[in-house]
């Protein structure tokens, strides 16, 4: 059991088996079914055929694809405009304190999402407690109906997932000297000058590290809009949900759930060259 | 915007709308619970009568033993794995980028992605599917979690300790053991604790893989069926003990991992 560098790969063994055999193994298995019929009975007959692919691209489902990708970028757009203050304040805050602040900040993150999505019923109910708030503060029209609207799919959408934009934006203003910004202003430049050309630009691989993490979620998501949405608003992960479990056509959920997975690679691999540009920027920087 | 950010007031208020934000709903579930009549249209009396409707509801008392059943399989088997994955990683001489992005995959990899995939994957081996295929679905991402906190550790152990427990002729059993297991069992109860945690609140991936029938249906699949057509007075009893223990063994955790956030 010594590790000393001669069985490391023995020790990662077991891991690495359990990845491939029941992750690796079972996305290829059902990106492959992208390829082939569905069958006639539902299951699949093994004809080989790109038509899957083709009807990812027709109007009816790009539409969904589309407008579900403009709900995530605005719950991506919103969740990064509250979490940037948010972050800020916590990297300005006594040393001591800052922990224990992240902390509670990604508290709620790690509870369980279902809940944390039921709150928002309670609240936006139309017998919710916003509504009796409302009635208790004076107001005698009808009561609004918040829920099954868009808004509140995102602003559920914004709710589960800004502990986590909060946690990178942080993670990167926290490496950030004070140097920088105390230089740039000994330069002359004014607060937002510093903040808009110096600070900014050096946490931007924060920002697009929570920012792709909230969109290919979000993207993804199929409990929201079920419980926020009330079923009207379908994303990507409804209509993957739907291909499986009531349509049974299991290779054109294949085909958009390989069209999920190309999202989140191309967004990861822009996040990774967004991420390198900044630190080549950083080196070169110091150079001069 | 520095100047007058670290001005304390508006960061201050910026801190309280944000928490504000983030705590208000599960404050409002939490209260909502001891509520007499459970409806949030009045504040009917301090009343703990939801908490004795959990306990009569055999649907939930069987959900919540299927999820503890799932949660401790899948946390013993993640937190092994895990721990040998993460000590393997960090001892190579080369970082491989194939190993990174296959323990990095799971925790980005999109729910519902997975959870087809495993569907998939299990009707076609024929397998029947039950609690069983929920643990070894949920072992996929609880054992990344586990291995990056436990590689997080190994970051900063001073790997000489190791050789000169070698040196005064310790074998390598030994200095596994009364050496290196010690220095990291933070970190791995830690990681399991956290693994736990993701296990117990886990829906997506657990409701493609729990196979038909009602007699595998873990805690979070009672709870969607119970929210999806509205309030049930039952369910902010249960929420609230669900966040209080997922709370509890996060608190742990972060606790057991403190000295990793100072350096």
């Amino acid at each position: 059991m010594s590790f000393n560098a001669t069985r490391p790969n023995l020790l990662a063994a077991p891991g690495v088996a359990w990845l491939v055999a029941f992750m690796v193994v079972p996305c290829v298995l059902v990106l492959s079914y992208a390829f082939f019929q569905r069958g006639v009975w539902g299951g699949v007959e093994y004809t080989f055929t790109l038509e899957n692919f083709a009807r990812v691209l027709d109007p009816l489902y790009a539409k969904i694809f589309l407008n579900s990708a403009r709900i995530a970028l605005t719950a991506t757009v919103v969740a990064i405009l509250i979490a940037y203050p948010a972050a800020y304040a916590i990297s300005r805050a006594p040393r001591m304190s800052q922990p224990i602040l992240l902390f509670f900040a990604v508290l709620p993150f790690w509870s369980n999402y279902l809940i944390r999505t039921y709150a928002w019923i309670v609240l936006l109910n139309r017998e919710g407690l916003i509504n009796n708030l409302l009635r208790w503060l004076g107001y005698t029209g009808e009561p609004l109906s918040m829920l099954y609207t868009e808004s509140a799919v995102i602003t559920g959408l914004v709710y589960n997932y800004l502990p986590f934009v909060i946690l990178a934006i942080y993670s990167t203003l926290s490496r950030l000297s004070p140097e920088l910004m105390e230089a740039s202003r000994d330069l002359g430049a004014g607060p937002i000058r510093t903040f808009l050309r110096v600070t900014l630009p050096l946490t931007l691989p924060g920002v697009a590290a929570g920012g792709v993490f909230v969109f290919v979620l979000s993207i993804g998501n199929f409990v929201t809009p079920a419980l926020l949405g009330g079923g009207r608003f379908q994303m990507v992960g409804n209509l993957v949900y739907d291909q499986f479990l009531t349509a049974n056509d299991w290779p054109f959920g294949a085909a958009l759930g390989a069209a999920l997975i190309l999202t989140m690679i191309a967004l990861l691999l822009l996040q990774a060259r967004a991420t390198a540009h900044a630190s080549g920027e950083r080196k070169g920087e110091a150079a001069q | 915007m520095n100047a007058s950010f670290s001005g304390k007031l508006p960061g201050r208020i910026v801190l309280l709308l944000v928490f504000g934000f983030l705590y208000l709903p599960i404050a409002v579930l939490v209260l909502l619970s001891f509520n007499d009549s459970g409806l949030p249209t009045s504040w009917s009396g301090f009343s703990i009568r939801w908490y004795g409707a959990l306990l009569a509801n055999t649907d939930i008392l069987r959900a919540a033993g299927n999820t503890l059943i799932v949660a401790v399989f899948a946390t013993v088997i993640s937190t092994v794995l895990g721990t040998l994955m993460a000590l393997g990683m960090e001892t190579r001489r080369r970082k491989s980028n194939g190993l990174e992005a296959l323990a990095f995959a799971p925790m980005v990899i999109p729910d519902i992605v997975l959870a087809v995939a495993l569907l998939t994957f299990f009707s076609r081996l024929g397998l029947a599917m039950g609690l069983h295929t929920i643990v070894i679905s949920h072992v996929i991402f609880d054992l990344a979690f586990v291995c990056s906190v436990v590689r997080a550790r190994l970051k900063h152990f001073d790997f000489s300790i190791v050789e000169a427990s070698r040196d005064l002729g310790a074998s390598g059993w030994t200095t596994f053991w009364r050496v290196t297991f010690p220095v990291l069992l933070p970190s791995i109860v830690a990681g399991s604790l956290l693994a736990f945690t993701l296990s117990v609140d886990e829906f997506i991936i657990a409701f493609f893989t729990a196979g038909a029938g009602r007699s595998s249906i873990t805690l979070p699949m009672q709870i969607y069926s119970m929210i999806r057509f509205g309030i049930t007075p039952e369910v902010n009893a249960l929420a609230t003990i669900v966040m209080g223990v997922s709370a509890t063994a996060l608190l742990i955790s972060q606790w057991l991992n403190r000295e990793q956030q100072v350096p």
